[in-house]
């Protein structure tokens, strides 16, 4: 599935990365603590979380994972979005909650991208 | 690919922002001469689990990269407190981790336990009140 129809089943904004809304998603990862995003998670995944810093977008860089969605209303500031579109990474953005977003992609067909 | 490429970065302790910047030039690097990108991957979060752990623990410190036919080879230096008990700080889910470091989404005591996954041999020298010096290698 791809990352336009994520971000539309999620009721999510584009913050930036408009360009690979096409990009296809093989899994997804949710987790707040970045540590356990980098002991677990696959590449190529989308990453749901809650955590809004930075180290979010180094994170996704170092996993290779190509799309960020941040629940619960958070909003990435300008430095986040500046090392995103450098990364030509996809942001969303969603005020439904973590459960929530994980419970939605889940029913239509995403599973975790996690060894 | 037959010479050696050596890159050297300083790591600042005071600015959190800008931690995993040295991680991402050397991914760069490692990509644009062709490294199988397994290997790229590997290197590059054991690289960023310690700069991660140079900011957030240690004040900051250096981190130097050499990269051969064979192998990759990094070390992370530090003047910091050092690692009181490195076999706990090996477990994981211990972590020393202050309450805002926490909040930043690191302290979950992954760090060292997964730059030792990600590597093919890691060494850590360590000693109270002076400093940690970490090496690590990835082979190709």
């Amino acid at each position: 599935m791809t990352i336009g129809e994520i971000a539309n089943v999620i009721s999510a904004d584009v913050v930036c990365g408009e360009d690979f809304l096409t990009r296809e998603v093989p899994g997804a990862f949710g987790s707040d603590m970045m540590s356990e995003v980098l002991a677990f998670a696959n590449d190529q995944s989308l990453l749901i979380t809650g955590l809004c810093n930075s180290q979010v977008i180094r994170t996704a860089e170092m996993m290779d994972m190509t799309c960020i969605c941040f629940v619960r209303g958070k909003m990435p500031d300008a430095e986040m979005i500046k090392l995103a579109k450098e990364r030509n990474m996809v942001i969303l953005a969603t005020k439904k909650r973590m459960f929530d977003t994980c419970g939605l992609l889940y029913e239509i067909g995403l599973r975790g991208g996690g060894k | 690919m037959s010479m050696t490429i050596k890159l050297h970065f300083d790591v600042s302790g005071e600015d959190f922002t800008r931690a995993g910047e040295a991680s991402g030039e050397v991914k760069s690097k490692l990509r644009q001469i062709g490294v199988d990108p397994a290997a790229v991957r590997r290197v590059s979060i054991a690289l960023y689990e310690g700069e991660i752990n140079l900011v957030i623990h240690a004040g900051g410190g250096e981190i130097d990269v050499e990269i051969c036919p064979e192998e990759i080879t990094m070390v992370l230096t530090d003047n910091g407190p050092g690692i009181a008990d490195i076999e706990k700080a090996m477990t994981e889910g211990y972590s020393t981790a202050t309450e805002s470091v926490r909040s930043l989404g690191f302290g979950a005591g992954m760090g060292l336990p997964n730059m030792k996954k990600y590597t093919d041999e890691m060494k850590i020298d360590t000693c109270i009140g002076k400093g940690t010096t970490i090496y690590m290698k990835v082979k190709l």
